[in-house]
């Protein structure tokens, strides 16, 4: 029953979003009359039934997995009655239906939300942008319901499912997936309002105003999805690290790039009327390589670590839906761009100049990574076979991120509309002190590797002491709450950039094989392997490594390294063992036992390395007070217009 | 703005669909290309695997004739589907060699006995050294070394039906 209610909830759905784009495009054709305003005036609650009506199906299939109800097939196929109840619930989304089903969701909340909360657009752009929406939930609704219905029956229910892939079943997936999507389709918000303001034509400051929230929104959620499932890669081995350039942390990474470029560029358009094509091309953009994203991962056109759904079949689906949204989108940006008038001009050195270089970086490096992505077809279509990995990738963007530092230094410091060259040389002095300081301090102590990760070190400092500069010499209790955004935000990247450029400069290796009561040394701990011992877990049983640790004279401390073998569907896994200190991670990995009764045990000690995570939280808490801050002081005017 | 330059997005969006759409109307091509195929057979010269037959040697191939080289075991379920069609190359007059992988003299014995013996020698790979040496990841897989001792062709996995007409082509035009 509850598998039939989720499909019957969905079909309703996708009924709305078909009602919803009627309307919209009904009313969008006339200019003036009653009909119009009834029009306008039922819209908003439909995208609302919508949003709930998808979250019913949405709730119905994680009802399904709850209960473990193996009449359903994708149940069956991706669940087991002795998987622990979190699996159960997020596996709801380990699958290509169930996951997809997430993503209209999502879509479908995102719709009713924006007909809930947006009261500053004018209206026949919110409708417009509503029409959109809908045009993009119908097609992922004709997705999910002819080619992969997440509810589908078996005519006669197996005794268990066949089980989760192991590596899923990590706390990380109740997590990452929900907060990345929220992010992709939360760009789908982005996308609509271009759309919606390409068709009346009303690119403006209230356009920006109205868009920068749901942007903001969307990129917080992005870089916490993008950070944990760094972390995740980075403590689940074998799926290469906390970033491998591997094409799905790519399909990851060129939203995010947009988002930040668009997030930049609608503060421009917001605050001073400029760059109006370009915010709404950047728009298009971002939820354009969401998609390609999704598109490139399940098409399984390219190979990757991370694919879990791969169905080449669906793939043609998916480009479909692509052509039309994409080109369309493009074309209508094409066809109505020059007809809305251009914005506000600004002088080379300002803060709009530099936020343009921000954007111009921002779009570089998300070239460079869509290159670097799309290659290995581009070349497949010329009969060679390759892949480019991290040595393309760190060539070419490792030194134009220093550039972006660079540019993020100076940035903030910079006046809107005009500014003097040498007003901001005195400003900039600082931190380009601190930088140097830095940078021949690690020079003449610390062991030397590659030049790029001592300079991403030094830059880092360097930024660190800039991105506290907005706040310098004011009163920290008025500062708006977007200004300290801004500076989390911006300390959040150097945070982040050291954690990398340490990881990279400082990181140390052992491989061993140990006998029980061997002795390790790695970087400044001892370590000693004190027995091997069998466990047993709810659906797994293993091994259990035991290393007692002494860093210098300190309190000794354990290390348990697992091997898992999980029976459905029969796998092996190793977790690594992590022990977190302020100054790095000790990360040990147990090997397979060789004929002599030694044990292989990787360790590794990676300074700094949590900074990288550390640094993406910042980042996104920046993002979320500069949201909290605009939502409050944008909010203020609306109240005393209704209530005056 | 250019009235042309605004098409850029676009055309550039056409182009990149047009790619990706052209690539993902071709089948996929899963075969895997051995780094080793167009060299000479690796060098490696096993003990006999059975007391009443050969062992074998990279030293026996390339004598003129061209020859298949199985890599096979006693314990391995795909072996056993691809035994009757060995068998069929064999009677087409294809001959056929074998590396048995981690195994004992009784075991292969009584598989060859149940599943039918194609092989003129056996050489005994206990710890997968010439295994490792042709790049062959797991068993069964089957090489075509022709007569001037070169790999032609490597098939991974058991030799269906359907394979057999293409191996016995392979295997007349390699000289």
């Amino acid at each position: 029953m509850i598998a039939e209610a989720g499909l019957a909830a969905l079909w309703l759905a996708a009924a709305c979003a078909l009602l919803q784009l009627v309307m919209a495009a009904i009313g969008l054709r006339q200019t003036r009359g009653e009909t119009i305003d009834q029009l306008f005036a039922a819209v908003r609650p439909v995208a609302i039934v919508g949003g709930l009506l998808t979250t019913i199906s949405f709730a119905c299939l994680i009802a399904v997995f709850l209960r473990s109800d193996m009449s359903v097939l994708l149940v069956a196929q991706n669940s087991h009655s002795a998987k622990p109840l979190l699996y159960k619930f997020a596996g709801a989304w380990g699958n290509h239906e169930g996951s997809m089903l997430l993503w209209v969701t999502v879509l479908g909340i995102a719709g009713g939300a924006i007909a809930l909360l947006e009261h500053r657009l004018a209206e026949r752009t919110l409708v417009a942008t509503l029409g959109a929406q809908a045009a993009i939930a119908l097609g992922f609704f004709a997705f999910l319901l002819a080619a992969s219905n997440p509810f589908a029956r078996l005519d006669q229910a197996p005794a268990d499912g066949m089980g989760l892939n192991p590596f899923l079943q990590d706390p990380g997936l109740a997590f990452h997936p929900p907060t990345l999507y929220i992010g992709y389709v939360g760009l789908s918000v982005a996308f609509s309002f271009a759309v919606g303001a390409l068709v009346t034509r009303d690119v403006g400051t209230a356009f920006a105003r109205a868009m920068r929230p749901w942007v903001l929104g969307a990129w917080i959620f992005l870089t916490l999805g993008i950070t944990a499932g760094s972390y995740w890669a980075y403590y689940e081995l074998g799926w290469g690290g906390w970033w491998f350039w591997d094409p799905v942390e790519n399909a990851s990474l060129m939203p995010w790039l947009a988002a930040t470029a668009l997030l930049h560029s609608v503060t421009v358009l917001a605050t001073r009327d400029g760059l109006r094509a370009w915010t709404v091309m950047l728009a298009v953009i971002a939820f354009s390589m969401s998609m390609l994203g999704t598109f490139l991962v399940r098409s399984g056109i390219l190979t990757s670590v991370h694919a879990f759904a791969v169905d080449p079949s669906r793939g043609t689906f998916i480009l479909a839906l692509l052509a039309l949204y994409i080109g369309g989108a493009m074309a209508l940006f094409a066809l109505r761009i020059g007809t809305v008038k251009a914005g506000n001009t600004f002088e080379l050195l300002s803060r709009e100049g530099a936020l343009v270089l921000n954007n111009l970086l921002l779009s570089v490096i998300l070239g460079l990574v869509l290159i670097g992505t799309l290659y290995p077809i581009v070349a497949s279509a010329f009969g060679t076979q390759l892949s480019v990995g991290a040595p393309f990738f760190d060539k070419t963007i490792g030194p134009i991120v220093l550039i972006l530092v660079a540019a993020l230094v100076a940035g903030p410091m910079i006046r809107w509309r005009r500014d003097q060259w040498s007003a901001l040389a005195g400003r900039v002095i600082a931190p380009i002190a601190a930088a140097v300081i830095a940078l021949a301090a690690l020079i003449l102590f610390a062991p030397f590797k590659s030049v790029l990760s001592l300079l991403g070190l030094a830059f880092a400092i360097g930024l660190a002491v800039a991105s506290v500069a907005p706040l310098w010499k004011r009163d920290l209790r008025r500062a708006p709450l977007f200004t300290y955004g801004m500076v989390i935000a911006h300390l959040g990247v150097a945070v982040s950039l050291a954690g990398m450029a340490s990881d990279s400069a400082f990181t140390q290796e052992r491989l061993v094989a140990a006998k029980v009561g061997d002795p390790v040394s790695i970087g400044p701990f001892r370590v000693r392997l004190e027995g091997i011992k069998p466990v047993i877990g709810p659906n797994w049983s293993g091994l259990e490594a035991r290393l007692s640790i002494q860093r210098g004279d300190g309190a000794k401390f354990i290390m348990r390294p697992e091997q898992r073998f999980f029976a459905n569907p029969p796998t092996t896994t190793s977790e690594a063992a992590i022990a977190t200190r302020l100054d790095g991670q000790l990360y040990a990995v147990l090997g397979q036992p060789d004929t002599g009764g030694r044990w292989q045990l990787r360790l590794w000690w990676k300074p700094f390395v949590t900074f990288i995570w550390l640094g993406g939280v910042l980042i996104a808490l920046g993002g979320a007070l500069s949201l909290i801050g605009r939502l409050r002081r944008e909010r203020r005017p609306v109240l005393r217009e209704r209530y005056a | 703005m250019n009235r042309w330059l605004i098409w850029l997005p676009f055309i550039a969006f056409a182009g990149l669909l047009g790619l990706v759409a052209t690539e993902l109307s071709r089948p996929t091509d899963r075969t895997v290309r051995s780094a080793l195929v167009g060299k000479p057979l690796p060098a490696f010269a096993l003990p006999p695997a059975l007391p009443d037959k050969p062992g074998l040697a990279s030293a026996m191939f390339g004598q003129g004739r061209p020859r298949l080289l199985n890599v096979f075991a006693s314990w391995c379920v795909p072996c056993i589907a691809e035994a009757p069609h060995l068998m069929t190359l064999k009677r087409e007059g294809v001959e056929i060699d074998a590396i048995a992988v981690r195994d004992t003299p009784d075991a292969i014995r009584r598989f060859l006995m149940r599943h039918g013996d194609p092989y003129s020698r056996i050489g005994d790979d206990k710890v997968s050294a010439a295994q490792l040496a042709l790049g062959s990841s797991g068993v069964p897989e089957t090489f075509v070394i022709d007569g001037k001792g070169r790999i032609v062709r490597q098939h991974v996995g058991g030799i269906r039906a359907d394979d057999v007409a293409g191996l016995i082509d392979t295997v007349r035009s390699a000289r």
